[in-house]
């Protein structure tokens, strides 16, 4: 972990407009929350919002904020400026990677907390079901989604085709992409400490450690792309 | 002192060979990569840096190879052709995080030392995206000496500055050559490398086309006619004088004043001009090479 990195990504994602439309979705998700709760009895539309906060606002998030803390200095090649550094590329890479997980947590997972109980206060063992698995799908996306700006610059791209086609749409459809789903694995996660989130039957233990390597792996796969990564010039 | 050596580097995108088969010596002092653009400099000056691996042969840092060696960045400093894109930034918070990287004891005041250098510090406070070109380049030059390196690596540092703060950088990396740092630069203009470097390495088309000083250069097209225009208070007496010079291949007056002379061998003809002129009195008041351009240089280079 390099401290220095860290606070460089941090003001990345603080800075530009990415910031901005960072702090909107999770603002979305809990006055949703807040306007269905004083429209309709306690809990009612509870499972629609959660919906949309995990299965849609989580991984954008990941996405959002994984692609901003390395995508735009990989793509105009000034990453050249943190690289040409006695620094390890796979502390680098931890590093940004640790700016993207608290964005994401912070604005991913909590909402899901904070909606929850907003919508049924009496229940908060429900809220906190959606926030672990939030906390864990939202680590795993965020590694996965670092792989993939290190990886390509078309990462928001290809991310949002795998969050909403391969998770959301395919993953309703075919059961069996719940073993390759990361929304699948924090369902199970969430799915431990209140039943009412729905576990996607993979088994507490599988999703556990499904999450942990991508996690480890892709972070690991972030940084061995930065140990090759190659400057090119305008000519 | 710290020496860069490349031997046989090739280096290749599928088809297209950007360098091929450069070998060369970078040694303390200022070193000018000059070439036209497209010739391969950034993609030597990646390779120099560790940002780009040789398709074939080694590029070395005092004997060790370069690409995914992490720690010869204590040694490298490197001022990139790219634009700074952390405009978020002050030019301070920049140098200083860039001081912070390398692990410095006292980051604070190496930014401070490498912003007075580059003449920076009362314009430090702004955001980088507030600069102009050229204080966006002392930025980028401050960043790279912030560690004090041994070597110093600059793609097209003079690009989009303006005459005065040329002047200062070119100063600057006369200055750090001479403390015994070794200095490469590449550029396009010649007259930029002549007024900094001594050594000079030319590219063309990926290809190492010449080394050594610039005389050393231009001596290897001794058997190339060179024009000069030569302006006298008698032209017409000096250009029959000239014409039974074996170095001397045609003589024409020109209209508007001056003698258009085509030398076969420039040296003889150094040495001759002066004592034709004494021996029949005619005062030489310009003397200008005519093609001596950069283009000449490298057309030449490229149809030897």
């Amino acid at each position: 972990m390099n401290a220095t990195i860290l606070r460089l990504s941090a003001q990345a994602l603080a800075g530009r407009r990415r910031g901005i439309v960072l702090m909107l979705i999770p603002g979305i998700v809990v006055l949703l929350a807040i306007v269905v709760s004083a429209l309709t009895d306690d809990g009612q539309g509870y499972e629609a919002v959660a919906n949309l906060g995990f299965t849609l606002a989580l991984p954008i998030v990941a996405l959002l904020a994984a692609a901003a803390v390395l995508g735009p200095e990989v793509d105009d090649g000034s990453i050249v400026y943190l690289l040409a550094k006695p620094v390890s590329r796979h502390s680098i890479a931890i590093s940004k990677y640790a700016a993207a997980w608290g964005a994401t947590i912070g604005l991913g997972a909590l909402p899901l907390l904070v909606s929850g109980l907003v919508l049924e206060p009496s229940d908060p063992g429900r809220a906190f079901g959606w926030f672990a698995a939030g906390a864990v799908a939202g680590t795993a996306y965020s590694a996965l989604f670092l792989a993939l700006a290190a990886l390509t610059r078309h990462a928001v791209v290809v991310g949002l085709l795998f969050a909403l086609l391969w998770e959301g749409v395919l993953g309703n459809v075919l059961a069996g992409i719940r073993w390759v789903a990361i929304g699948a694995w924090g369902r199970e996660v969430g799915a431990e400490i209140s039943p009412l989130v729905g576990g996607a039957g993979t088994g507490l233990g599988y999703a556990l450690i499904a999450a942990m390597v991508v996690t480890v792996g892709s972070v690991y796969f972030a940084g061995d792309r930065l140990r090759s990564f190659t400057l090119r010039g305008d000519e | 002192m710290s020496v860069i050596t490349l031997e046989t580097v090739s280096r290749w995108y599928g088809n297209v060979v950007a360098v091929n088969g450069v070998s060369m010596t970078v040694r303390p002092g200022v070193t000018g990569l000059l070439g036209p653009n497209g010739a391969g400099k950034t993609t030597l000056i990646a390779l120099m840096a560790g940002f780009l691996a040789p398709s074939a042969g080694t590029v070395t840092l005092d004997g060790v190879p370069i690409w995914r060696h992490t720690d010869a960045y204590r040694t490298i400093g490197l001022v990139p052709e790219r634009e700074l894109s952390f405009g978020y930034l002050t030019g301070r918070q920049f140098v200083r995080a860039n001081a912070e990287l390398h692990g410095l004891d006292a980051p604070g005041a190496a930014t401070e030392r490498a912003l007075s250098i580059v003449d920076m510090t009362e314009p430090a406070a702004r955001r980088i995206g507030t600069y102009s070109k050229g204080m966006r380049q002392r930025v980028k030059l401050a960043s790279a000496l912030v560690h004090d390196p041994g070597v110093l690596l600059l793609d097209e540092p003079f690009n989009g500055v303006d005459p005065r703060q040329r002047l200062h950088l070119m100063a600057l990396l006369r200055q750090m050559g001479a403390e015994g740092r070794t200095v490469l630069f590449s550029s396009h203009i010649l007259e930029e490398v002549e007024q900094v470097a001594r050594q000079i390495e030319v590219v063309v088309s990926g290809r190492h086309a010449a080394s050594g000083d610039f005389g050393q250069i231009r001596r290897l097209m001794t058997d190339r006619p060179v024009q000069y225009v030569v302006v006298t208070n008698d032209d017409r007496a000096l250009a029959s004088a000239l014409i039974a010079e074996d170095a001397v291949v045609a003589v024409s007056l020109r209209r508007q004043g001056g003698v258009d002379v085509s030398v076969s061998d420039f040296g003889g003809f150094a040495v001759r001009l002066p004592r034709i002129a004494r021996e029949r009195g005619v005062r030489i008041l310009e003397l200008t090479p005519t093609d001596e351009s950069l283009e000449s240089v490298f057309s030449y280079l490229v149809e030897r």
